[in-house]
């Protein structure tokens, strides 16, 4: 398969990047734009970052976003782990298909309804809406994409290391956290990146579960592109960019360490 | 020419061990008793209703074909499988309810398990830090055992940077280092070439020796069974069908299984003819009348079956006197493996015969050659007759 590719290849891969990065790219140039019209070219600048350090509003929205990314990843990472190892390790139990379904299921299921079901859920519990119904939200829509990447680690991770472990005296707890855990980390590392992106995205769910006072990012962006674009939310936009993409590129490097330790 | 051949190697280890046997002591008590012990995986059984003794300070081989239930037999002692039925008693006192880290016994695992983010030494030293020892104890503990193996100098290093002969020294001095009741090896030369495997049984038998630790052994190479071991259990489907100290196993196998598990063989099929005072005849399928000095429980009439070692025949090119325990054919394969050559000999009816001969001089020239006519006779000490 080492053949040049063709020209009909090349102008399809093209085509294809053009049309998922033309629009970003686009979004990141206008983000250095001197002219406030959105669509007019009046220079390089970087006043619209300077603006958007200046509003507080954002920066709010920002501080909620971040917060509400690292809580839920991070509980998304520990429950997701811990369905990742009931899933791998407890054999064949009545319902265990049912079971690895259920852990899967929302990973395919629409976020309108996801949204809308929590909604009720916290309305019929009354609970106040806030920071912490979306924290829950976004751990449940989570933890199904942390379970699979760990599992996936788990089912190539060597049991008889922790047979040794257990046969040299070490109990089972104290196993998982001196054996186990050393090994399967870059694999939970990028489960908890990946977490943290995806709820850094999210407005839909954010929409149905949050209260006042816990505008995310997202939602603050979504509000203000509706009374028109201004330069501003391109800065803020291009910086999400930015962050997104150091995040994946690390989860994809932690991936290939798994591999690389499973070997 | 030797027309006499005896290759049988001394399987009585060293002097000091000479009239270990506490087998045979009714009065001694086991370290390990398996008592009529069943696992069952599924519809498979790994072991079936298997009941064996293990004496302190013995070294212990079980021996057997690729899925027999050796390893499963490892780790219903180490605690890793619990029994479907029967127990498991270490000292007397049955441990199934005792979890594998509070079990007295350590086991070296078939991949030697290692744990790949600790150095050597956190490998070692990791048992007994489990145990809470004190830091410098832990460290004159992990110091002598690295000496003992040899392997000071690569102390610092992971377990990826070292060869396949220095990992299996690790995982020995790491289920070493505890001073365990028993340690358990399971096929822990396997990986190793052979030269490198020759010598490692015998620092295990010398290690073994000096520390006196019970060791049991799981291998599927009889020649290293009969090496390193005590005594040996050879299983065949989750039972043991015999168990022995290596020459018993070799010389007094009691069924055609373990006769042709253990060393090579010629099992010449017959009928018993006649019983005697001194032994019995039998009218074998090869065409010659076999007379041993043995005795058996069997009718006259009934199937038997006569186990000969190749190295216990004569081979001549000339008919020798007596005409019991001799047959005829032709060589057709000879086999020169340096230090003796394997004759296969075609008899007239077509059946194969085995004779093994020492090469005695270093002549380039076989006194016998292909396609010669030979007779090979025997004493009638040399077979075995077995019913089964
Ligand atoms: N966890 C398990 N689940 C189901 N069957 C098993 C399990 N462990 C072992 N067995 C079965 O039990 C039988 C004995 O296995 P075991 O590993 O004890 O064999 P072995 O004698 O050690 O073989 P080998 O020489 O290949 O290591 C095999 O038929 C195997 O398939
Ligand atoms: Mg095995």
């Amino acid at each position: 398969m080492r053949r040049g590719a063709s020209s009909f290849n090349l102008a399809a891969v093209a085509l294809g990047l053009a049309f998922l990065y033309l629009p970003m790219a686009i979004l990141v140039i206008f983000s250095f734009n001197a002219s406030r019209l959105v669509t007019v070219w009046g220079g390089w600048s970087t006043r619209w970052y300077a603006e958007l350090f200046a509003d507080g509003a954002m920066l709010e929205s920002a501080g909620v976003s971040i917060r509400l990314a690292a809580l839920s990843a991070s509980i998304a990472t520990m429950l997701g782990t811990l369905a990742a190892i009931a899933l791998t390790r407890a054999g064949r139990f009545r319902g265990r298909t049912l079971f690895t379904g259920m852990v899967y299921a929302p990973l395919v299921m629409p976020e309108v309804i996801t949204g809308l079901s929590l909604l009720l859920l916290f309305v019929a519990l009354d609970l106040d809406r806030g920071f912490w119904t979306v924290t829950i939200a976004h751990t449940t829509l989570t933890m199904c994409f942390v379970a699979v990447v760990v599992q996936s680690r788990l089912v190539t991770f060597d049991r008889s290391l922790e047979e040794a472990a257990m046969d040299l005296g070490c109990p089972p707890g104290r196993t998982f956290l001196l054996i186990t855990l050393p090994l399967i980390w870059p694999a939970v590392a990028a489960g908890w990146m990946l977490a943290f992106t995806l709820s850094l995205d999210d407005l839909v769910i954010a929409s149905f579960t949050t209260g006042p006072g816990a505008t995310t990012l997202p939602m603050r962006i979504y509000s203000q592109v509706r009374l028109g674009v201004k330069p501003e939310i391109n800065a803020v936009c291009t910086l999400m960019i930015a962050v997104v993409t150091a995040m994946l590129v690390v989860f994809s490097l932690l991936s290939k360490q798994t591999r690389a330790n499973s070997e | 020419m030797a027309d006499e051949v005896e290759i049988r190697q001394e399987t009585d280890r060293g002097g000091a061990k000479l009239g270990f046997a506490p087998w045979a002591d009714p009065a001694a008590r086991p370290l390990v008793r398996f008592d009529a012990v069943t696992k069952r995986f599924g519809e498979t059984r790994a072991v079936d209703a298997l009941s064996l003794d293990i004496f302190p300070g013995e070294f212990f081989a079980l021996l057997g074909p690729s899925g027999c239930g050796k390893s499963t037999l490892l780790r219903l002692l180490a605690g890793f499988e619990a029994p479907s039925e029967g127990r498991v008693l270490l000292d007397g006192t049955a441990i199934d309810a005792v979890p594998p880290h509070r079990r007295p016994v350590n086991m070296m695992f078939q991949n030697y398990a290692l744990f790949p983010h600790l150095t050597v030494e956190g490998n070692v030293a990791f048992g007994l830090k489990q145990e809470g020892r004190p830091r410098a104890e832990i460290a004159a503990r992990v110091a002598e055992m690295l000496a003992l193996v040899k392997l000071a100098p690569l102390a610092r290093r992971k377990p990826h940077e070292l060869s396949g002969g220095q990992r299996q020294r690790v995982a020995l001095a790491r289920s070493l280092v505890k001073r365990p009741r028993v340690l358990l090896l399971d096929e822990p030369l396997a990986a190793l070439d052979k030269q490198l495997r020759g010598e490692t049984q015998f620092e295990l038998m010398e290690l073994q020796a000096r520390l006196g630790t019970t060791f049991v052994i799981v291998t599927h190479d009889q020649e290293e069974a009969m090496t390193v071991a005590h005594r040996m259990g050879v299983m065949d489907r989750g039972r043991i069908v015999q168990v022995g100290t290596p020459a018993e196993v070799y010389e007094q196998p009691n069924s055609r299984y373990v006769a042709s598990f253990v060393g090579d063989v010629n099992l010449i099929e017959g009928r018993l003819a006649a019983v005697g005072p001194s032994g019995l005849l039998i009218d074998s399928t090869v065409g010659a009348k076999l007379a041993t000095n043995q005795r058996v429980e069997a009718d006259v009439g009934a199937t038997v079956w006569v186990t000969l070692r190749p190295e216990k025949l004569r081979v001549a090119t000339a008919p020798p006197a007596a005409n019991e325990n001799c047959v005829s054919g032709h060589v057709a394969e000879i086999a020169y493996l340096g230090n003796v050559s394997l004759y296969k000999v075609r008899l007239d009816n077509g059946f194969m015969m085995k004779a093994q001969l020492p090469n005695l001089t270093r002549v380039v020239e076989r006194p016998i050659g292909t396609n010669e006519r030979v007779w090979l006779s025997w004493t009638p000490d040399a077979g075995v007759v077995l019913t089964g």
